[in-house]
Order: C-alpha cells, then sequence, then structure tokens
C-alpha cells in the first residue's frame, strides 16, 4: 500500500507541514479560518452588549476601502480616501514584516523576530536620515533605506549564525533579540541617550532628531501635511515581488525551499544547511528593517521611546505571513486586511458612537490572534482532510 | 468441525468510484494455516483485509467465519468475531508496558484503578503459552521492534483472536527478527490459531506459509500449495510475465581502483565509536556487495564516504582525489553518486515536484541556472527525457515527489544519481520496499552501470541481492570488515560471519 501522499512524517519541518496544510486547503481553508475568527469577534461585540454588524460595518467603513464604492457621496468619498490612505500606510510595512516571517517559513525557520529586526531598521533610518545634511533627496533616501535594511539584516543575522554556529533554537534567539532591541532603542532615545534630539527647544522629550526634508519619501496621494500616502507602498510591492522571484527563480531559493522541507535530503545534495539559515535570517531581516525604514521615512520622521515601547506591526507580521500562506499575493492581501483592522479600529477613524475604540482595538488583537491560533492547528484541518479523502478513496491511493 | 474453514471470503468486490480494487475475490483459510496474501503494491490486498477487519464495507460477496455468514460493520465487530490484525505501524503506547498495553480497552480494575498485577498476570500466563517471550513490565519505548511486534501479536491474541492478519510484518524487521517471527507463527499455527500473511517478498512467504493466494489487479490469479512452488512461479503469478530473479550478468574484469578507503574510523551520533578501520577499494567495472545485519555501521560508513560525517581517521579517496575532509558537496562534484538508503529523508523532497527533484545535484550548473538564476523551464525539460528513460510511472515533471508510489520515486532518485555520469555509485538498499518488477529494474540498471565502467558499492540487507548482484562481498560486523567472500559463498557461511562469528582477529583495533 502506497500511502505516502499526504503522509507527514512525525518529525517534518513547519515548511512541509505548512505546504500540506495549503495542498488541502487551498485557499478555502484561510478564508474559513478569518470567518470563524470574525464570528468570535461578534460573539464579543454581542457580549459587551453591541451590535456587532453595525460594529464590522463602522470598523469597514474606517478603513476607507468604502472608496472603491461608485454610490457613495462625493463627502463620503473625502473621509474615505483619507481614511484608505492611512490604512495603505500601515499596511506598507505589514507586508515588509510579513514577508520577514513568510522567508524563514519557507526555509523552515520560525522568525519571531520581526519586531526587533523592525526596530534596528528604523533606528539606523533615522539616524541616517537626520544626518548628512546637503544631500540629494535621492540619495539620502537610497543611504537611508540602505543602512536601514542592512540594519534589519545583522539583527536576524546574529539568530542565523547561532542557529548555524550552536544550533539555538531561532524562537528563543529572535524573542530575546526583540527584547534587546527593544530595550537598546529606549536607550538611545532617551533622555541624555546617544541619539535624542539635539534641539535645544525638545531637551526633555525623549525623541530622536527629525528626519531631514531631503530623506523624506514624496507623498503621491492626499495632503503631505496631513499623512498622505507615501511611495513606500510601491516599494513593499516591489519587495513581494522580489520575494517571488528570490524563492522561485533563484538558486538561494531552491535552496531555501529544499532545506525549508527536507534539511537531510539537502544536505546529502550537498547544499549547505547552516549557510541557508544565516542568509535566509538576513534576508528576512532586510524585509523587517525596510518596514521600519519606510515608516520612519514615509510618515514618523522621528522615533520616540514611547513608539518603540507600543509598536506592535513587527509581531503582525506573523499572522500576516500565517493567514497569507507565506506566499507573494496571500501576504498581500492579509495585510491589507490587518492594516485596514488596524486602521478601521483606530480612535481616529472608527465612529465612537457605534462602538468605542478602545474595546475595538483589542478586537483586531484578539482577531490577529485567533487567526494565528487556528492556523496552528494545522494538524486538524490536515486530519479532517485526510479523512475525507480516505472515505473517498482509499482504493486509489492503493493503486497509485 | 473440521469441514468447515476458519474464513472464507466469497466473491468479495470493492468499488471506489470507477476504480475496483477487489473483483470478486475467494478466499479460504483454514484452522491452524498460515495462508500468504502475495501480490504487487497495489494490487489490493490491504483492501480486502480492510473488508474483512470491518473498515471498508464490501460491495458484492460475503464473508463466512466457521461456516457461518457474517457482517462486519466495524473493526470492533471484527474483533468480537475473533478476528485479530496486527499493522505494519504499531499501535501501542510508547510510555506504558507490555502489560498495560495489552490490557488496554479492557483493563482488569480494582475499584476505578487498574488491576496492574492482574494484567501483568495475564500477560505472562498468554506469553508463555503461545511461546512469545516479553516482559510484562518493560515499557514499550524501550523494547526493539521485533518485541513490539510481539507485543502486537499478544494483544490480538488477549482479545480472542482466532484469525490472525499480519500486514507485512516483516517490513520493519531484521533478517533474525523476521526469523523469529517465523518461529512463533509456527507456534501459533501449532496451537490452532489461523494466520493471513501479507507480503510481497518471495522467500518469506515460501519459508512460512503453508498455502499461498496470489492477487494481481484487484483479482484472485490463483491459490497453490507451497510444495511445488518457486520464486519463479509465484514471481510469474503475481507480475503476469515471467521476471528475471536471477540477474544476468557477465564475468567482469575490473580496472583501477575509484573509490579506495584506508582505516577509516569514525563514530556515531551519541560519538561511539561505529565504523572501525574499515579499508576497502571499489574497481572500475565491478560490483562490491557490503553484506551485514542492520545497524552494523554501514549506514556511518556511508555517510562518512559522503561527507555527511567526519571521520576521525584514514583517508578516503575518489577517482585519485582525497575526499577525507569534503562535504557533500565536492564529494558529489568528485564523482560520487548516492542512491540513499532512506529515499525519503535524503533521496527526495517530497514536497518539491519530479523536475526539481531531478535537478537536486546540479541546480547550481550551467544547465539549469545563469548566474544565480535557475530556469524551471529546462527542469521541466530534462525531467521529461529522463522520467521516460527511466520509465517512471504515474508523475509528470510537475507532479509532486511525495505523490508517486515507491517504487517510482526509487526510479527517480536513481535517474537523478545515474545521471550524473558518476565514477562511483554508492547503492544503499536500492530495493527497499519495492515490488518484484521494480526490482529487476534497479538490478539491471546497476549492472549496466557496472558494464559501463563504475564501480558500484553495494550497501544491502537483503543477502540474495548481495549474492545475486555482487563481483565480491565484503562482511561488515560491528563496524569492522570482517571478510571477503566469494558472493557464491553459502547463505550459512555469511550467517556466521554476520553475526560475529569467525572473527578476524589482525587488524582489530
Amino acid at each position: 500500500m502506497s500511502d505516502v501522499d499526504d503522509e507527514l512524517p512525525p518529525d517534518a519541518t513547519v515548511a512541509a507541514r505548512l505546504a500540506t496544510y495549503v495542498r488541502a486547503g487551498g485557499v478555502v481553508t484561510p478564508l474559513i479560518t478569518l470567518l470563524v475568527a470574525f464570528l468570535f469577534g461578534g460573539l464579543v461585540v454581542l457580549i459587551t452588549g453591541h451590535d456587532p454588524i453595525a460594529t464590522y460595518k463602522a470598523i469597514f467603513n474606517g478603513t476607507g476601502l468604502n472608496w472603491f464604492f461608485p454610490w457613495i457621496s462625493s463627502e463620503d468619498r473625502t473621509i474615505a480616501a483619507l481614511n484608505l490612505q492611512q490604512t495603505l500606510i500601515v499596511t506598507t510595512p505589514l507586508i515588509l514584516t510579513g514577508l520577514a516571517v513568510a522567508f524563514a517559513f519557507r526555509c523552515g525557520l520560525f522568525n519571531i523576530g520581526g519586531q526587533g529586526q523592525y526596530i534596528v531598521g528604523g533606528v539606523f533610518a533615522v539616524w541616517v536620515g537626520s544626518s548628512f545634511e546637503g544631500l540629494p533627496s535621492l540619495l539620502h533616501i537610497l543611504l537611508a533605506v540602505v543602512a536601514g535594511m542592512l540594519g534589519g539584516a545583522f539583527w536576524a543575522g546574529i539568530a542565523g549564525v547561532l542557529k548555524a554556529v550552536a544550533g539555538t533554537n531561532e524562537v528563543i534567539s529572535t524573542i530575546m533579540l526583540n527584547w534587546i532591541a527593544i530595550w537598546t532603542g529606549n536607550y538611545l532615545f532617551n533622555l541624555g541617550g546617544p541619539l535624542q534630539n539635539s534641539n535645544p527647544a525638545q531637551k526633555d522629550v525623549p525623541v530622536s532628531n527629525d528626519v531631514l526634508e531631503s530623506a523624506k519619501l514624496p507623498v503621491f496621494w492626499g495632503d503631505p501635511q496631513l499623512q498622505g500616502l507615501h511611495i513606500g507602498l510601491f516599494i513593499a510591492v516591489a519587495a513581494l515581488l522580489v520575494f517571488w522571484v528570490l524563492l522561485n527563480r533563484t538558486t538561494l531559493g531552491y535552496e531555501v525551499r529544499a532545506v525549508g522541507f527536507n534539511p537531510d535530503a539537502a544536505q546529502a545534495s550537498g547544499i549547505s544547511v547552516a549557510r541557508n539559515y544565516v542568509v535566509v535570517m538576513a534576508v528576512c531581516g532586510a524585509f523587517a528593517g525596510l518596514a521600519g525604514t519606510l515608516d520612519v521615512l514615509g510618515w514618523q520622521f522621528r522615533i520616540a521611546t514611547n513608539d518603540i515601547q507600543t509598536s506592535q506591526l513587527g509581531f503582525f507580521g506573523i499572522a500576516v505571513a500565517l493567514l497569507g500562506r507565506n506566499t507573494a499575493v496571500g501576504t498581500f492581501f492579509s495585510a491589507l486586511l490587518f492594516g485596514g483592522l488596524i486602521t478601521g479600529t483606530s480612535v481616529r477613524n472608527l465612529d465612537p458612537t457605534v462602538f468605542e475604540p478602545a474595546l475595538a482595538t483589542n478586537l483586531t488583537y484578539m482577531i490577529q490572534g485567533l487567526v494565528v491560533l487556528l492556523v496552528s492547528t494545522d494538524v486538524l484541518v490536515i486530519w479532517l482532510w485526510r479523512l475525507r479523502r480516505k472515505r473517498r478513496s482509499s482504493a486509489v491511493l492503493e493503486a497509485a | 468441525m473440521a469441514d468447515s474453514p476458519a474464513l472464507e471470503l466469497r466473491g468479495i468486490t470493492k468499488r471506489f468510484g470507477p476504480l475496483v480494487a477487489n473483483r470478486s475475490v475467494d478466499f479460504e483459510l483454514r484452522r491452524g494455516e498460515i495462508h500468504a496474501l502475495l501480490g504487487e503494491n497495489g494490487a489490493g490486498k490491504s483492501t480486502l483485509m480492510n473488508v474483512l477487519y470491518g473498515l471498508h464495507q464490501p460491495d458484492e460477496g460475503e464473508i463466512r467465519l466457521d461456516g457461518e455468514a457474517v457482517e462486519i460493520r466495524s473493526s470492533s465487530r471484527a474483533i468480537g468475531l475473533g478476528i485479530g490484525m496486527v499493522h505494519q505501524h504499531f499501535m501501542l503506547v510508547p510510555v506504558m508496558t507490555v502489560a498495560e498495553n495489552l490490557v488496554l480497552g479492557a483493563e482488569p480494575k480494582k475499584g476505578p484503578l487498574l488491576d496492574y498485577k492482574t494484567a501483568a498476570e495475564r500477560t505472562r500466563e498468554l506469553s508463555k503459552r503461545f511461546g512469545l517471550a516479553v516482559d510484562p513490565d518493560a515499557r514499550v519505548q524501550d523494547l526493539g521492534v521485533g518485541a513490539q511486534q510481539r507485543v502486537e501479536i499478544l494483544r490480538a491474541l488477549f482479545r480472542g483472536a482466532r484469525v490472525l492478519v499480519l500486514d507485512e510484518p516483516t517490513a520493519v524487521l531484521t533478517a533474525q527478527e523476521a526469523q523469529d517471527l517465523f518461529e512463533v507463527l509456527r507456534a501459533l499455527k501449532a496451537e490452532g490459531t489461523a494466520i493471513i500473511f501479507i507480503s510481497h517478498k518471495l522467500n518469506e512467504v515460501l519459508d512460512v506459509a503453508d498455502r499461498i493466494t496470489v492477487l494481481r489487479r484487484g483479482e484472485k490469479v490463483d491459490t497453490v500449495p507451497r510444495e511445488g512452488a518457486t520464486e519463479r512461479s509465484l514471481a510469474t503469478l503475481m507480475v503476469g510475465r515471467d521476471v528475471l530473479l536471477r540477474v544476468e550478468k557477465d564475468d567482469t574484469t575490473p580496472g583501477e581502483s575509484l573509490l579506495s578507503l584506508e582505516g577509516v574510523s569514525a563514530r556515531d551520533d551519541r560519538g561511539l565509536p561505529a565504523v572501525r578501520d574499515v579499508s576497502l577499494d571499489v574497481r572500475a567495472g565491478e560490483i562490491v556487495g557490503l553484506a551485514g545485519i542492520d545497524a552494523n555501521g554501514q549506514s556511518e560508513l556511508i555517510e562518512t564516504i559522503m561527507g555527511l560525517r567526519r571521520p576521525d581517521e584514514g583517508t578516503i579517496i575518489v577517482a585519485g582525489r582525497d575526499v577525507t575532509h569534503a562535504g557533500p558537496r565536492d564529494t558529489l562534484a568528485a564523482g560520487v553518486s548516492h542512491i540513499a538508503e532512506d529515499r525519503h529523508r535524503r533521496g527526495l523532497v517530497l514536497e518539491f515536484d519530479l523536475a526539481e527533484n531531478l535537478a537536486l545535484r546540479e541546480y547550481k550548473t550551467p544547465a539549469f541556472s545563469k548566474r544565480g538564476f535557475i530556469s524551471p523551464k529546462k527542469m521541466v525539460a530534462r525531467a521529461r527525457t529522463l522520467l521516460k528513460e527511466f520509465d517512471v510511472r504515474g508523475g509528470e515533471p510537475e507532479t509532486r515527489a511525495g505523490s508517486l508510489s515507491g517504487g517510482n520515486q526509487q526510479k527517480v532518485v536513481i535517474a537523478r544519481e545515474l545521471n550524473a555520469d558518476p565514477r562511483v555509485i554508492i547503492a544503499a538498499q536500492p530495493t527497499r520496499g519495492l515490488d518484484v518488477g521494480a526490482i529487476e529494474f534497479v538490478h539491471r540498471r546497476l549492472v549496466e552501470e557496472r558494464d559501463a565502467g563504475r564501480g558500484v558499492l553495494l550497501v544491502s540487507l537483503e543477502m540474495e541481492e548481495i549474492r545475486s548482484l555482487s563481483d565480491r562481498v565484503l562482511v561488515i560486523y560491528e563496524g569492522q570488515i570482517v571478510a571477503e567472500m566469494p558472493p557464491e559463498s553459502s547463505e550459512e557461511d555469511f550467517g556466521v560471519l554476520m553475526t560475529g562469528g569467525g572473527r578476524r582477529t589482525e587488524g582489530a583495533a
């Protein structure tokens, strides 16, 4: 009996398990995952004494996605445009932190360190962006972007090297590196810290110097004074393309996928598994570092210690990647979804008469958590899938 | 009593959609008989047994136990009727003791608690009665595979099995363990238990069975008594055409040495010496067999040659190039091909499609990539040629390797490794788990490669394979080469050497 199909050995890598999961359900399972998460969320809304449908509708309008509807009034459209710009501003780093997790997954690694890499990238970007006065704009931006990416790559590379040399579990090391990044960042911009601003008027504010005009990313939609949409979105979309090409059309990507699915076979065919771990983590870090960079150059223009402690975008990347099935297209859509959720439940965008934004923010976190939880139960989905197939055609398998 | 058979399957037909897994199969099992069910992978053996065990309902036909028609709607009903099944993959709880596993589901109780004493006592009784040696208090996880299998058999007997089904029981056993199992089966037979023995290994079937029923493509071909049956006649029944069991090969005059090991020693994963002072030569145009019982250092030796394990001492030379300290890539580049002993672990990336798998050795060469960019088109084109040349069935270049049958997966590995134009081929258990037709193919290819002037190191646990393919045979025991023998030597002579008898004393470290 040749039942090798869909037969997962108990020590299957994460990547192999996810591949089976994806094969088992196509795009249907992520949609079901999402539906269940939203149903649970709606239940909680109901319990707090609100109308879930009205709440979700208000959140949706808060995302600005109603801008695409042809029938809304021109007044609504103006507001929707502003909201949509916000959603896409958040989507931009989410795409990248999602890729930082997805790329690692494809190599069988679990990168929990997106948050730390995001911070390090931002720190490098704000430092380069606020220094070097008088540089031509394009050069300045390029310099800051490269610095941010290298910073993130270096930070994640530490975890890669530890894994390759000493076999340190990357989950543990990236979590620890997150904390080191958070507290180092805190120190850098805190009062008296080496990167605290040099403006005498802001001596008591724990914030960096402002990014110079020459390093700011141009805004292409909306008013630059009102936080319009910067061109970072295009860079993030280009990164999706880079991710796909890297993975599917380069020898590096071929190695990464081989190692991710079966490190033993990869090694036996001459692929250096250790080297791949380092390279992959560095690439992931570059993605996350770019996320931090674009936020700094695109709309934040400075980093306060407060930002470092409250930022969650790196962590959201895990849910983005899981829901997006570690593919380029999936990552784009799930980044848009979480970008919409974050914006739609924010104090600024959600109609407080329908649902208090303070509660709604928690709703976003809850949906994020549920998505991770549900996707992590892939074993259950695979099991159900196999049961169905067994009933339908165990003989077909046998005859194969 | 004696006139009605213990079990009778009459005209069993089982369809799955358009596919007919069993077509009007008749099968009769007498009391105190070992009846082998023989057939290639996919011949319908497992389906038939699943019907018997209540996992499938037949579309047509009936099942009779002791002459009475029964309907078996579930496996618990099957157990209730005295049908026991020992699966290929054991269904034991590793952390529990043998006695606890045995009574699981029907525990003797003392109040709400398990009456362990009674459980252990019953286990002892049963194991004595049937001559199955197991320690009731041992934890299953500490037992060897053979002993675990005995526990499975005991459990079936504990539940009152009078008909015992063993699904490819020897697949996981060493040759010695298989012999032990056969002893157990003979003892059970003497006790009156009726046994169905599923296998695709001809020599085993001839060894242990009283009668043999052959299935092919879901249909019963014939039931024959063991007397008068030969490997050849059974193979012909199984495959439906004449099969070359004996490998046809001419004598050979070996050329220069292509793989040369000098005093190589290495440790296993626990740091214990596994390969001890091994020196050997594989010359152009010869097949050198490495015979030995499982876990006598063969795997570690192969890994050391392939650069997957660091040797403590010694030198390894491939076609004049010192690869003692080279990694896998350099070793492969020096002209070694490796048919891995476990194709799922080292031979294939099951999640990759066939084109990608076939490119594993060469994805970085100009054949498939340029300046770091790979060309899937070229991979697919190459795959198309290779799949045809090596007669891989059931797969296109875009098919996932994991969805192929074992025999075709092995053909993919062999296609990749032989296409690399190697000087030396390390073939480790190249026919493990394959059926007769595929074995014939692999053997023929290896001889062809030999004739083309390559050197082949054949590592196998199957003595038949070693003896029929090799030009000379080295015997490995506890990591040491203890003898060199001509392949014509008797199985007994090999057996003695492989179990440590007649150990060479000079050169022993």
